[in-house]
């Protein structure tokens, strides 16, 4: 099962989408599981076989439990005879989502531990270590599979409905984030005068199904002012960050009812703004009534969160771990502004930047929000 | 296309976009916004909706005039026979 985001700490199989015997390619959706964040087709990373199928429809396991076994192929090795199936083998897609899974990725933990807890379907967290500085070892992660099998099954608690589960997720993940993340916060006010007025007029001649709504700009903006502070794009990983050459912004949807998820708008620098807008739309259709990817909750390298729908003027977000960053946008508002010594009324917008103190600092957070602010003064060359 | 009929567009429209809304309870001169947990991406779609189904040009200046059901009634019903 794979651990889509830092609050998930279960899913339920729903469906299998391929049988034993068939061929996966990459990108194929293999099963469709139910989180709390609604239905997530889980995709294939590695192509292969499917083996086996060892979760059946209906379960509700741990993340890192597996699901089933994959014979892995490699284009190199076809004339030789099929190697061997490993058992157990983690899906491909937990496989794939491992390096930005979030919550093992603060523990100190070997890579063979690490490996052994996946199979073992342990999640590392609940692994008390007792290597050098409290590392989880192999052993401990044996042993802690050991105590869980010896343990009598605990009682089954009254289910929660999925709003309250969806509530409490969020806010283990988020109390984890404020504990783990040092956040330094900023906010600058951005006059959005010229970035309005030409979407007005890119509007006017647009067809109604290709218009832009000024969300795209900030999105964009913020994908493109990450070329000049690139920390702010990276995951944290064991004890480090490590930078993504790819901005995927993940984009906090709200979802009907309450709660939010916060999908990635993948190669969102790389997208012209039409094809960005597309792109929004059908995330947010599919955040909003299922079918989200699990690439889409597992990439994203740092989240936009727009609360001027709601009224609020700024929104100082909490770093979706294991990113390390999120920027906030409030509601534009007429404000008055000096330009050349007059006072003039501008639409203006709060732009707030929540980052990890761990990996940058004040000033590269300011350079970064100064980069928003000018690109949104050239609208048409984002 | 008549009133009633373009009345009866609108609501699916919006029940489509927010299946929440609630023919019965919606109060037809007070704005969708304030009655539905809707925000400019679900506008959006509802304009694209509605151009879908009657044909009806709506420049993005007029989203103002689609803020409630009367209103939206009242706009559609004079563009259909612009």
């Amino acid at each position: 099962m794979p651990i889509l985001t830092a609050d998930m700490s279960a899913g339920t199989l729903v469906e299998w989408r391929k049988r034993p015997g068939d061929a996966l390619a990459r990108g194929d959706t293999i099963a469709v599981v139910e989180t709390d964040k609604g239905l997530i087709d889980i995709e294939v990373f590695t192509p292969g076989v499917l083996e086996k199928i060892i979760v059946q429809p209906g379960a509700t396991v741990p993340t890192g439990a597996v699901l089933a076994i994959v014979r892995e192929t490699t284009p190199a090795a076809a004339p030789s005879p099929a190697p061997p199936p490993r058992a157990p083998v983690v899906p491909p897609a937990r496989r794939a989502v491992a390096p930005t899974a979030a919550p093992s990725d603060r523990v100190r933990i070997s890579p063979l531990a690490r490996k052994r807890a996946a199979e073992l379907g342990i999640d590392p967290a609940s692994v008390r270590g007792t290597g050098p500085g409290g590392s989880i070892r192999r052993e401990d992660v044996e042993q802690a599979a050991a105590a869980r099998a010896a343990a009598p099954a605990e009682k089954p608690r009254a289910p929660l409905d999925r709003q309250a589960r969806a509530r409490q997720a969020i806010g283990a993940a988020m109390a984890r984030s404020k504990r783990e993340i040092p956040h330094y916060y900023l906010a600058t006010t951005i006059d959005m005068h010229r970035a309005m007025t030409w979407l007005a007029e890119q509007n006017l001649e647009r067809p109604v199904a290709d218009r832009l709504l000024y969300g795209v700009l900030l999105l964009k903006a913020v994908a493109l002012a990450l070329r000049d502070v690139p920390e702010l794009n990276a995951v944290w990983r064991e004890s480090e960050p490590v930078r993504s050459e790819a901005v995927h912004v993940g984009v906090a949807i709200s979802l009907r009812g309450g709660g939010l998820v916060a999908p990635a708008l993948h190669d969102t620098a790389g997208k012209s703004l039409g094809d960005l807008m597309r792109s929004f739309r059908d995330l947010v259709q599919r955040a909003r009534s299922g079918g989200l990817r699990s690439s889409e909750l597992s990439d994203p390298t740092i989240t936009v969160t727009s609360l001027g729908e709601q009224g609020v003027e700024s929104a100082f977000g909490i770093i979706f771990p294991p990113q390390v960053a999120i920027v906030g946008f409030g509601k534009i508002v007429e404000r008055p502004w000096v330009v050349d010594g007059q006072v003039v009324a501008r639409p203006v917008v709060t732009a707030t930047l929540s980052a990890d103190h761990r990996v940058s600092d004040g000033h590269r957070g300011g350079l970064f929000l100064a980069a928003v602010d000018r690109l949104l003064q050239e609208p048409g060359r984002l | 296309m008549t009133r009633e009929e373009i009345r009866a567009a609108v609501l699916r429209t919006l029940g489509e976009i927010a299946p929440e809304a609630d023919p019965a309870t919606l109060v037809s001169d007070v704005p969708f916004r304030d009655q539905l947990d809707l925000d400019s991406m679900d506008h959006l779609n509802f304009v694209i909706a509605l151009h879908a189904a009657l044909q009806v040009e709506i420049p993005e200046a007029d989203y103002p005039k689609l803020a409630t059901l009367d209103a939206c009634v009242d706009y559609l019903a004079a563009a259909a026979t612009r």
